[in-house]
């Protein structure tokens, strides 16, 4: 995969969610809320590079989740306007 | 919670182009992998640093070894140093096996299409041979984009006369002579010939660069491939 990151998708979300979800994530379905397309996590269009990714519908670019790594803490917020998840996470 | 970062030892170290290195490594307990997936690899630096990053598994499941498929990235951080600098030997930290999507089972049947744009050969190479190993029945095709003749990744693993492996290589910049296919990029008419192998149902899997994933995606659609049978995965 990139090492000078541009724009990947959603496999690449695995790692980094498997230290605060303990689901494989990339099969999970999504489903856009503003433009209806739906698909798994996978497809999702990422930016980073890490600490900061963000994941927006393939369709409409609608923001679907960002994933900050802050120290021990990784930041999750879902869509927009909904606040933010703070994970703690094991050294 | 979480999937454990594990050390990882460097016992190989194979050339596969000039930038292109096959890193044979050993990780004690691996819990084994699908072809298709791929690991996060960490290196710390001495004063702390870390940077991590994701290279897909280039071979089948195989105890406690597992094989990554490195490109290195010019002005890379971390590629060039696992291409070239990591000695054999040294330890690494790995954590996977990781993606459930982008993966072959051996129990899939249907004839499916894999296509290629540079690196994106590696988790798709490692298809081919789980495929090879299970002696499964359904043809795979690969389509393979890469610029010349010495960009090809894994020629021993893909050119190996298996009769339910059929091998297309597109050059993009420069074919070897008396190639019949003039030098481009991946075309309508390259995938109109391997998809009119496949069931309306069968899996195309698609890994490269994100501009060349796009476009075959597209190809595919335009021709109208049902979206739900194209697994991508994109190097950026």
């Amino acid at each position: 995969m990139a090492d000078a990151t541009t724009q990947l998708d959603g496999n690449c979300l695995a790692g980094p969610l498997s230290e605060i979800l303990s689901v494989e994530p990339t099969t999970a379905w999504w489903r856009c809320p503003e433009c209806a397309r739906s698909g798994p996590l996978a497809e999702l269009h990422v930016y980073g590079p890490e600490p900061g990714l963000t994941a927006r519908c393939p369709g409409c670019a609608h923001i679907a989740l960002r994933l900050v790594r802050e120290g021990e803490h990784i930041w999750l917020t879902m869509g927009g306007g909904t606040g933010a998840f703070r994970f703690a996470t094991s050294p | 919670m979480g999937i454990a970062w594990r050390r990882a030892r460097l016992l190989e170290r194979r050339s596969q182009t000039a930038t292109a290195r096959t890193l044979v490594l050993t990780a004690p307990d691996w819990p084994g992998h699908l072809p298709g997936q791929h690991v996060d690899v960490r290196l710390t630096a001495d004063d702390g640093y870390q940077a991590v990053r994701s290279y897909s598994l280039a071979a089948p499941a195989d105890g406690d070894r597992i094989e990554l498929g490195v490109q290195a990235v010019d002005g890379g951080e971390v590629s060039p140093y696992l291409t070239d600098g990591l000695p054999v030997g040294a330890e690494v930290e790995v954590r996977g096996p990781l993606g459930n999507w982008f993966v072959w089972r051996a129990e899939q049947t249907e004839p499916a299409l894999l296509v290629a744009g540079g690196s994106g050969v590696v988790p798709l190479t490692a298809m081919v041979r789980a495929h090879r190993a299970a002696r499964s029945r359904g043809p795979l095709h690969l389509l393979y984009s890469v610029r010349s003749p010495e960009d090809v990744w894994y020629r021993d693993h893909l050119a190996d006369g298996d009769p339910l492996l059929d091998v297309r290589i597109m050059y993009t910049r420069q074919a070897p002579p008396g190639s019949v296919r003039p030098p481009g990029r991946i075309t309508t008419a390259d995938l109109d010939e391997a998809t009119a192998r496949l069931k309306p149902a069968s899996p195309v899997y698609v890994c490269g660069p994100t501009g060349f994933v796009e476009a075959v995606d597209n190809l595919l659609i335009d021709r109208g491939r049902d979206p739900v049978t194209i697994r991508t995965e994109r190097f950026g």
